[in-house]
C-alpha cells in the first residue's frame, strides 16, 4: 500500500519536472528582417552555417575571393539588429542569442567586428572612424 | 567615358598612355600570380618630421598609436644618419612582402603565408600566437596583440593572441585601390604598383633610378624597394 503511494508520488514528481524543463531556458528572442531571405532555408542554414563560413574564410583569406552570398560581411550586414547595428553585445543580438541558447561558444567576434561596416566605395575613400 | 579617355590616351603615342585605367578585378576571382604587388619608397622625398603614412595606416586599419613596446605597429618611420657625411634620412619601414619570406618558412601552422599576388599575410584563423615569425622577420615588421580588442574596423579583423603585420591594405587592393600610406603621403614618396607589369609606374621608376632592397644580402627578395638610400 505504502509502496504504491510512493510510486505515484515519484511519478508525479517526474511529470512536473519534465513540464518545467521545457520552459527552463527561454527560447532565443531576436528580430529577423523578413523582407529578405537568407542564403539557405532556415533548417539548412542552422545546421550548416558554421561549415559554410569555415569554407568561405579559406577562400577569402588565402585566395582573395570576397563578397558572394556566404561572406561574413554579408551575413552581418543583414542580421545586425536595427537598434544596436551588431550581431553580438546584447542578449537579443542575432548571433549571441542562439549561441547562448545552444551553449556553443562564439569566438568569431574576438577578431571580427560584430557591427555593420560602412558601405565601401570602389574609389577607395577610407571608412569613417567608429 | 573612361574607355574613350583610354583610347585617346593610346593615340598620343604608341606605348604611352595618358590615363592609367585601374581595373579592379572582380571580387569573385581570386588573387592572381601574374601580379606582384610592391612599393617604391623614395627617401629623397621623405621628410623626418612627417608621419602621414603612419597616421594613415593607423586610421585605415583601426590601430591605436603605439605608446608601449607591446603595442602593435604595422609601419614605422626609421631615421638614419650617415655619421661621416652627416646626411640624415627618414624612411617608413613596414612588412617588406618578401618573395621568400622567413616568416612563412618558420610558421608551424601555415598561418603566415604568401598570397598568389605576393602579399604576405597572417591567417588569424590558423595563427596560434607562437610569435616565431616575429622573431624570424629581419625587418621586425610583425607585432603580437596582447589585449582583447573591440574597435576593429569591419574590413580589418584583428584579435588578441594572433600576430599581425602590414597587409599592404589588402582589403583596399582587392577593390582596386592602393594602400592607405601611399595615398596619404603628401610628397608621393610611396609608390604602389604591380612589379610584374612592365608599364606600371613603379616598374618604370625601378628601371630608371637606382633602388635597393633592405638587407638584400639576406636574399629574401622584398617587394618594397627604396630609392635614395
Amino acid at each position: 500500500m505504502r509502496w504504491r503511494s510512493v510510486l505515484v508520488a515519484m511519478l508525479a514528481c517526474q511529470v512536473s519536472l519534465a513540464a518545467s524543463a521545457a520552459g527552463r531556458v527561454p527560447e532565443p528572442q531576436f528580430e529577423v528582417d523578413k523582407s529578405t531571405t537568407c542564403v539557405a532555408p532556415r533548417d539548412e542554414i542552422r545546421r550548416t552555417h558554421m561549415d559554410l563560413l569555415k569554407h568561405r574564410r579559406d577562400e577569402t583569406v588565402r585566395a582573395g575571393i570576397r563578397g558572394g552570398k556566404t561572406s561574413l560581411e554579408t551575413c552581418i550586414d543583414c542580421h545586425a539588429g536595427k537598434r544596436t547595428g551588431a550581431v553580438t553585445g546584447s542578449p537579443d543580438a542575432f548571433c549571441q542569442s542562439c549561441h547562448a541558447y545552444a551553449g556553443v561558444q562564439l569566438d568569431c567576434f574576438e577578431c571580427h567586428q560584430a557591427r555593420r561596416g560602412p558601405v565601401q566605395q570602389a574609389s577607395g575613400t577610407s571608412p569613417a572612424p567608429k | 567615358m573612361i574607355g574613350g579617355a583610354a583610347a585617346l590616351g593610346a593615340l598620343i603615342a604608341p606605348g604611352v598612355r595618358l590615363v592609367e585605367v585601374a581595373a579592379a578585378r572582380p571580387a569573385s576571382e581570386g588573387a592572381s600570380s601574374k601580379v606582384r604587388w610592391g612599393l617604391l619608397i623614395d627617401a629623397n622625398r621623405c621628410s623626418p618630421d612627417c608621419k602621414e603614412c603612419v597616421l594613415a595606416c593607423e586610421q585605415e586599419n583601426g590601430l591605436k598609436s603605439p605608446t608601449r613596446s607591446t603595442d602593435a605597429q604595422w609601419i614605422r618611420k626609421v631615421d638614419l644618419k650617415d655619421l661621416k657625411s652627416g646626411r640624415a634620412l627618414s624612411v617608413p619601414v613596414m612588412c617588406q612582402h618578401c618573395a621568400e619570406p622567413p616568416c612563412v618558412d618558420v610558421c608551424p601552422t601555415g598561418a603566415s603565408f604568401k598570397r598568389a599576388d605576393g602579399i604576405v599575410l597572417v591567417d588569424r584563423h590558423t595563427c596560434i600566437g607562437c610569435r616565431y615569425c616575429v622573431m624570424a622577420c629581419p625587418y621586425k615588421a610583425r607585432s603580437f596583440v596582447h589585449e582583447p580588442l573591440t574597435t576593429q574596423k569591419a574590413d580589418v579583423p584583428r584579435g588578441k593572441g594572433c600576430v599581425e603585420s602590414c597587409t599592404l591594405c589588402v582589403h583596399r587592393i582587392d577593390r582596386g585601390d592602393g594602400p592607405a600610406c601611399a595615398k596619404a603621403c603628401p610628397t608621393q614618396a610611396i609608390v604602389f604598383g604591380d612589379l610584374n607589369d612592365p608599364d606600371s609606374e613603379i616598374t618604370r621608376r625601378v628601371r630608371e633610378v637606382r633602388t635597393v632592397q633592405l638587407r638584400a644580402d639576406l636574399k629574401v627578395d622584398p617587394g618594397v624597394r627604396y630609392a635614395g638610400l
